[in-house]
């Protein structure tokens, strides 16, 4: 989600870049990505046999690099890319490298204002995280993927913090698994570890623990639930409560939990990607209500529409009344809102946002190779080559519309009103 | 009566794990699984079995071992799971060690039985109950566990780590770009028309084979990509070991990456079982009655490719050839007509396997039975004299198996019973034969 | 027929419909807590594999072993056509309900119910010669084959006119509610069972798997 007091909300078209151009020029361009802000758009570029670089707007940043991919802009519009120079990896900021240099980085992550930006790293073997361009000290035997809080101060990571001998499925049952934060490894020691997560201060964190081969439940800070299950997805804290909530498999049937403790009553075939509304008073999440048949159930209510291939994570409006979710039925996709789904399908369809006032759902759609934009079940007529996410101004009178028309990349920002035609 | 030495034969994983028992666990665990993780199918099955042994002669260890009633499905059924239901549970340590043994190790859970059965019981079904039980109870073979771990702990089979994956993939960029200029590996793009997975073998030991896929991509001018995190493999064997929540967990992971990157379609590798694993045994434990994103074996996408014009075979292969019909994709999937349409597409000089299609014999490698490992290797090529036979009958001097299981079974079966042949992917026959000027 | 069997014939009636009826509720009560085995099946898949396993030589195995097809498929035709159209029963049905049908010639009758009997005399040899079917036979195998063939054998008596009359009956009246109360509670299940699993693993094949399962 882009800062939306960086972008210029000023109504109009402005051309950026000319794609066709970087295309004539290198002999090999790749994935075109743009700034949340719309005013930049990046890409990796050859230009040499041996020699890539970053273009922003058609300007190629003056490093060489041997190799660069996972073009990423934070919040704040700053272009992030994992590079290597010399044999060696590190992150660049905007043609600016980390001094430190790794054997291998990735995974790149930011904090919600874009001011830390965080990645995974490998030095000697060993695995860590690496904040702002400054590695962990303690390094460990494996690291499968980590949180980075809010505000970008804390690090939550999955470490393997015992070596395993090759095949060794005793010392496994031990437990070699646990999880570091801020490079400090919990006492314990998991099975596994799965999906972590931070509150919204930053200071607590849960994750799905395996505690023997049969067991499975949520620890926060390290503090095991008692209540233990078949089977767990990811937690994830309720804003504005203490409790954290988890979708868990009690009698083969899944259902959630919060604090060890039932929380709805129904029972689901499926039941994942609890979202909150703002309050944290609501609860939506993707269940399957009977067997091939998917929906979203919003506190403990399934809808009655259900959908045949599947069902993404649902989404609250801003003001936490409805929930919208992308579906697909029959290899086709389409979007949902509050139990129906819109009438229009599509080949694709990516994540809808809603306006603040939570009356619009917009979605970027693809549709016979071209891409659009959709309003309230609702084209809108304009095609394009590649377009990105649409962004909704705070007032919600005005979207930015970041896409490409004959190789021209261009941002516009344009009155709701008008995309709702 | 069973082999005695394959009786004798020590395994950690499921020896100490006997150790740890106690009665009163495994009478739970026997009736937990029979109680609460089965009805009316394993009911039926277990009423309407009228023991007539019409299903003897479907297996391939019965035929392999010189008709020894004991390797026949139904006795294999007998020595385990009926036992345990007669004795509602109270089954004690050499009675499991044995049950763990016929399970693990002499079925491959390949459903040909089923096509032998009158009734069409599912022999293959109760044998995973019996698997399951046994995972539960903690006796799986050693190799096998620690592979269920891997994918516990990375989602992937041979414990690759994240940079070694993404590495892997960057070098095998380069050298598809050296085969044909413009070749790529396009990471985690989003709204490609195809999602590439692969199994763990292919980055950890043969990675020529995606470099491969990079060249035909590009040849057939495909929009794709290959994820760079987590979900890229789709393989998996927990799925056979029993621990059916990690293989949820597994396949949760496959489906939802390709999901993130917003791809039409995923196209797999070579590979037989993950097929099974991600379009069925992996969606119906997570409540997909199909898959949530159509999913191609790459056999069917050669065919499209070929069939389409989008592919030309300019140099054919000349010497006698030979095809392995995997289980998971034949019996699993009826691709055996496009099979055959792709090797004569690629071979001068196709030779057919006897019996075929449908009722082709397992490679003994398949159900996780190859990963059981070294222990019980003995044993497989005991199990599968058959499969030699019916190789070498075929006078071919390449066997083609587009499946990773079926290519290290049929290579140790050449090795063991000295056939004299050589196995390969359709993947390198293909990144060979292609015309790649036009 | 000796009017003090009507109850005892009501009895076996009774129990075949309403213990099969019990099984088939009972199993459709626990598949469907199994979740996934009523969307499994499909119909068209589910039938396409019931005939083709109901067609003699439709399918490898029977073609492989063509003498046991042939036994086994005259077995089960006489075992089902001849109670049911043997002129002693026509009568009876005629008799107690005013149902009249075709009847079978009694030479025809007595030669299939020595068809059953030589089927079921093949079944069990075949259980003791055959190692892979010795190795998993049990005593109630032996026994269920006896149980099957008792009413051919008594009846067959009882035609032929060896014993005397009133024994030779009661004794086939009886092996024949035997008979028919074992079908829904012992292995005789397979009758009606047959329909459901081959047409689960027909739809599996068929459906789900894209292949054939015979």
């Amino acid at each position: 989600m882009p800062n939306q007091a960086t972008v210029d909300w000023t109504a109009g078209k402005k051309t950026v870049a000319d794609l066709g151009e970087i295309r004539k020029e290198y002999s090999e361009v790749r994935e075109f990505v743009a700034s949340p802000d719309g005013e930049r758009i990046a890409v990796v570029v050859r230009k040499d046999d041996d020699v890539v670089g970053v273009c922003v707007n058609g300007q190629v940043w003056e490093q060489d690099l041997e190799k660069a991919w996972h073009l990423a802009f934070g919040p704040d519009n700053r272009l992030t890319a994992l590079v290597r120079v010399d044999d060696e990896w590190t992150v660049a900021v905007d043609g600016e490298l980390w001094e430190e240099r790794y054997e291998f980085v990735w995974n790149t992550k930011f904090s919600a204002d874009g001011s830390r930006i965080a990645a995974q790293m490998k030095q000697d073997m060993r695995y860590g995280v690496s904040v702002n361009g400054q590695a962990w000290e303690t390094l460990y035997a494996s690291c499968r993927d980590y949180a980075l809080s809010g505000d970008g101060e804390s690090v939550a990571a999955l470490v393997q913090v015992e070596d395993l001998p090759e095949a060794d499925i005793f010392k496994f049952l031990e437990g070699t698994w646990s999880v570091a934060v801020n490079e400090q490894p919990w006492e314990r020691k998991y099975l596994n570890v799965y999906a972590p997560c931070f509150d919204e201060t930053g200071k607590r964190v849960a994750v799905e623990v395996r505690t023997d081969a049969t067991q499975y439940t949520v620890a926060e800070d390290d503090e095991p639930w008692e209540t233990k299950y078949t089977c767990v997805w990811e937690p994830s804290f309720r804003p504005g409560h203490r409790g954290i909530v988890v979708p868990v498999r009690v009698s083969g049937a899944w259902t959630l939990a919060e604090g060890g403790k039932p929380l709805w009553k129904n029972r689901f075939m499926q039941l994942w990607r609890q979202r909150f509304s703002p309050d944290g008073k609501r609860i939506a999440a993707v269940v399957a209500p009977s067997y091939g048949r998917w929906t979203i159930a919003v506190d403990d209510v399934a809808w009655d529409q259900t959908f045949g291939d599947m069902v993404l994570a649902p989404l609250f409006s801003p003001d936490g009344k409805h929930v919208a979710a992308t579906v697909k039925q029959e290899n086709r996709w389409g979007v949902a809102v509050d139990g129906r789904a819109w009438s229009e399908t599509f080949d694709m369809v990516w994540e809808p946002v809603f306006s603040p006032e939570g009356d619009v759902v917009l979605a970027k759609v693809e549709r016979d190779g071209r891409y659009r934009l959709v309003a309230n079940d609702r084209l809108w007529k304009p095609t394009f080559e590649l377009l990105w996410d649409p962004v909704v101004s705070p007032d919600g009178k005005h979207v930015l519309v970041r896409g490409v028309v004959d190789e021209k990349y261009f941002r516009q920002v344009v009155s709701l009103g008008e995309i709702m035609g | 009566m069973s082999d005695p030495t394959d009786m004798m034969i020590a395994d950690a994983g499921i020896d100490e794990g006997i150790k740890k028992l106690t009665p009163e666990r495994i009478e739970q665990t026997i009736r937990h699984v029979l109680d609460n993780e089965s009805a009316a199918r394993m009911k039926v099955y277990l009423e309407t079995c009228v023991h007539c042994g019409l299903c003897a002669e479907a297996c391939h260890t019965y035929n392999s071992r010189d008709r020894d009633p004991d390797y026949a499905p139904v006795a294999k059924v007998k020595n385990t799971l009926w036992e345990m239901v007669k004795r509602k549970g109270k089954v004690d340590g050499p009675f499991l060690k044995n049950a763990a043994r016929i399970a693990f190790t002499e079925c491959g859970a390949c459903r040909r039985c089923s096509m032998y059965c009158p009734f069409g019981i599912d022999i293959a079904y109760q044998i995973m109950t019996v698997r399951r039980i046994c995972s539960l109870l903690g006796l799986v073979p050693q190799y096998l566990q620690d592979t269920t771990n891997s994918h516990a702990v990375t989602s992937n089979q041979m414990w690759v780590q994240p940079d070694d994956w993404i590495d892997t993939l960057m070098w095998q960029e380069e050298e598809a770009m050296s085969e044909l200029s413009g070749a790529r590996i396009p990471l985690d793009k989003e709204g490609a028309d195809v999602f590439y997975s692969v199994i763990a073998p292919e980055p950890k030991i043969l990675a020529q084979l995606i470099g491969n896929m990079a060249v035909i991509m590009k040849a057939a001018n495909i929009d794709w990509t290959m994820p760079s995190a987590d979900g890229w493999d789709n393989s998996n064997m927990a799925m056979y070991s029993g621990d059916f929540e990690v293989m949820g967990r597994v396949e949760r992971a496959h489906w939802e990456r390709a999901a993130q990157l917003r791809v039409k379609r995923i196209v797999m590798g070579e590979c037989g079982h993950a097929y099974r694993g991600a379009v069925y045994d992996g969606p119906k434990w997570l409540a997909w009655k199909q898959p949530p994103i159509p999913m191609v074996h790459a056999v069917e996408f050669y065919y499209e490719l070929i069939k389409s014009g989008k592919l030309v075979i300019k140099r054919k292969i000349e010497e006698p050839v030979t095809v392995q019909d995997p289980c998971n994709i034949v019996r699993g999937r009826g691709l055996h007509d496009k099979l055959r349409y792709v090797i004569k597409a690629l071979c001068e000089d196709f030779r057919d396997m006897e019996p075929r299609h449908e009722h082709n014999y397992c490679c003994a490698a398949g159900g996780g039975v190859i990963n059981c490992g070294p222990p019980w290797k003995l044993s497989r090529m005991k199990s599968i004299r058959c499969k030699a036979d019916q190789l070498a009958a075929t006078k071919a001097s390449l066997i083609i198996t587009p499946c990773h299981n079926c290519h290290s079974g049929i290579e140790d079966i050449i090795g063991h019973y000295k056939l004299g042949m050589h196995v390969k992917f359709i993947n390198e026959l293909l990144v060979k034969a292609i015309d790649l000027e036009s | 027929m000796e009017s003090y069997w009507i109850p005892f014939v009501w009895l076996a009636f009774v129990g075949l419909l309403g213990g099969t009826a019990f099984k088939i509720v009972q199993m459709g009560r626990l598949a469907s807590r199994e979740k996934t085995v009523f969307p499994t099946l499909d119909a068209k898949h589910g039938a396409r594999s019931v005939l083709h396993w109901l067609l003699p030589f439709g399918t490898r195995n029977m073609r492989l072993r063509p003498f046991f097809t042939v036994v086994s498929f005259a077995f089960h035709a006489c075992l089902l056509i001849t109670p049911l159209f043997v002129m002693g029963h026509a009568v009876l049905w005629q008799q107690s309900w005013g149902i009249s049908w075709w009847s079978l010639p009694a030479p025809v009758a007595d030669f299939m119910s020595l068809v059953v009997v030589a089927g079921g005399l093949f079944f069990i040899l075949r259980r003791i010669a055959a190692p892979q079917v010795r190795n998993v036979t049990t005593w109630s195998d032996y026994a269920i084959v006896l149980l099957v063939i008792a009413p051919f054998v008594t009846g067959f008596v009882a035609h032929q006119g060896w014993l005397p009359s009133k024994h030779a009956i009661a004794l086939h009246i009886a092996s024949g509610i035997a008979w028919l109360l074992a079908i829904p509670f012992t292995r005789l299940a397979h009758m009606f069972w047959f329909v459901f699993s081959r047409a689960y693993m027909g739809s599996e094949f068929g459906a789900v798997r894209n292949a054939r399962d015979w």
